[in-house]
């Protein structure tokens, strides 16, 4: 965490998030101070409910805090950024445009070059393994392949900040493990930051450069863990000792925070 | 395993074929499971029709029930060649008056649902009495309209665009609101404007709902026509069924009728074929078991 103001790229400092309610308020997020690293892949880890989410909705100013600040490069967000790649859970891809449209939809709301736009959205269908695929429309298409989609329009417009909001969280193992290996391949080829939404702590360990761990709702830090394992990261790292005990030293916390109990 | 277990395991067991052959047989058998299908979607609603006009036929027959209350079909269809110059004329009368009112009902619903959704103050103000509006028996209306306008085309227009209108609205705005947030948030962190995002997004998105309610308001247009030849009307189907009811010429009534069921039944399946041209992509459209995917 010793970011200083030159390194972090995203500062998002005291923020806190509370929801009115009939009841009364609702905590969602209690004074959350995280810095991103230029280039780095964040995982921000947490349980259903931590407000993980609201987070990064915040972080992309797509909604408001209800205190507390988030500043990029210095600057603080007061409206939705258009300087980002944005992945949802559901891949929320357009059902009357193809895979290549959808991924086009980007670059033609930015009024981007139309050709070479085209050629970087082949490009990287082609590098997530959907090459033949580009005229196909979403209800011809896996999950799997839709979220890939997905993935390519956060990335075609070449955004140095990339959230994503438990992107793998609707799809089967299997699929998890290629897109993973997908993903860091495209974020290793780039001066990306990412900021990586995740309930999953094996995913967050094998991605990621720094794992924030949150606690249960009203969402705090409750730890920033640095995964000191080398990179490309591989399948069989997984079996390690280093990636069990960063397994452990996660689960520790949220065996501690109540988030897991046994019995 | 020994090879002889081996050998008695496959003893009973069927001769082994290629793979390929089994993909041939599997496809044989779709495609023959296909064709059955579509034959019988066709028959089996043709044998039901042909066999209750049978039964009409037979009984009205049989029975001896009079013209005047149960015609047999056979004689509809006479009246029907007979009278087809009758009947066209005011059959061509019936459908100006429905496709106008339904074209009414989409030029001024459409722009009211845009309207509702985009200021709330005007959905406000507006909507609570554009839905109380129906409440009113819109037949009890018809007479009023035919102080106002007359005998002419222009009440039976309006009755059928005061019927229609209502589900063209409702759907709009229905299909307006239900998307997903998701779809927003990417419009707003592409920097899409929001009339961008309104017409590239939000508004074939509502398309699905938008033609729900056309359907419906097609079907309302035919009844609100009727209604208004009812009431009051020297022209159209609805005026013809009248007066084929005050000459007891029960025939020429069920003629009528057939022939206001085929204008329903057009311009219904019109509407389905322009839905197929607009949102291809939609599955109340796409051919569930033909779709080809990846």
């Amino acid at each position: 965490m010793a970011a200083t103001q030159e390194d972090a790229l995203l500062r998002i400092e005291g923020l806190s998030k509370v929801y009115a309610a009939r009841e009364g308020p609702v905590r969602a997020l209690d004074h959350v101070s995280i810095d991103a690293r230029r280039g780095e892949f964040l995982s921000i880890l947490g349980p259903s409910g931590c407000g993980k989410s609201t987070l990064m909705m915040i972080a992309a100013g797509l909604a408001s805090a209800s205190s507390g600040a988030v500043y990029v490069d210095g600057e603080r967000v007061v409206s939705p950024r258009t300087d980002i790649g944005i992945v949802f859970q559901s891949p929320v891809l357009l059902d009357w445009r193809t895979a290549l449209e959808n991924v086009l939809l980007q670059t033609e709301s930015r009024a981007l070059e139309r050709a070479a736009s085209e050629q970087r959205a082949r490009a990287l269908l082609t590098q997530v393994g959907l090459a033949g695929f580009e005229n196909k429309y979403p209800h011809e298409l896996s999950g799997g392949m839709r979220q890939r989609v997905s993935i390519c329009r956060a990335l075609v417009h070449e955004p140095h900040h990339l959230m994503m909001d438990e992107p793998f969280g609707a799809l089967d193992a299997l699929t998890r493990d290629q897109i993973g290996l997908d993903l860091q391949k495209l974020w290793g080829e780039r001066q990306m930051t990412v900021l990586f939404v995740t309930h999953s702590i094996a995913e967050a360990v094998f991605l990621s450069d720094r794992v924030v761990v949150m606690t249960p709702r009203p969402g705090r830090v409750d730890a920033v863990i640095d995964i000191d394992l080398p990179r490309p990261r591989t399948l069989a790292m997984r079996d390690t000792p280093q990636f069990a005990a960063y397994n452990r030293q996660i689960r520790d916390y949220f065996l501690a925070s109540g988030v897991l109990h046994e019995t | 395993m020994t090879p002889d277990t081996r050998d008695a395991l496959h003893a009973g067991a069927p001769p082994k074929i290629a793979i390929e052959e089994v993909e041939a047989r599997v496809q044989l058998a779709q495609a023959n499971r296909e064709r059955r299908a579509r034959i019988a979607g066709f028959t089996f609603p043709a044998l039901v029709v042909v066999a209750a006009l049978v039964l009409w036929e037979a009984s009205a027959r049989l029975a001896g029930i009079p013209a005047y209350i149960l015609p047999p079909p056979s004689q509809i269809a006479a009246v029907m060649v007979e009278k087809m110059p009758l009947l066209l004329r005011h059959g061509w009368v019936s459908t100006t008056e429905i496709v106008l009112g339904f074209l009414l009902s989409v030029i001024v619903g459409i722009p009211l649902a845009l309207a509702t959704f985009l200021w709330p103050a005007f959905a406000r103000s507006v909507y609570p009495l554009l839905v109380s509006s129906q409440a009113v028996p819109k037949m009890a209306v018809a007479p009023l309209f035919i102080v106002w306008f007359g005998f002419g085309l222009m009440p039976k227009v309006f009755i059928a665009f005061l019927i229609a209108f209502f589900p063209i609205v409702i759907n709009t705005v229905v299909g307006l609101a239900a998307i997903e947030p998701e779809k927003i948030y990417l419009a707003r962190s592409m920097g899409l404007s929001g009339t961008a995002t309104f017409f590239k997004i939000r508004l074939p998105n509502a398309l699905p709902s938008i033609f729900g309610g056309l359907k419906i308001a097609i079907t309302l247009a035919v009844v609100g026509a009727v209604v208004g030849e009812f009431v009051g009307g020297d022209a159209g189907l609805g005026y013809l069924l009248m007066s084929a009811n005050g000459s007891m010429d029960t025939p020429l009534l069920f003629a009528g009728l057939v022939g206001l069921t085929f204008i329903g039944i057009v311009l219904f399946l019109a509407l389905e074929v322009a839905e197929r041209f607009a949102i291809p992509w939609h599955n109340s459209v796409r051919n569930p078991g033909t779709g080809e995917s990846g």
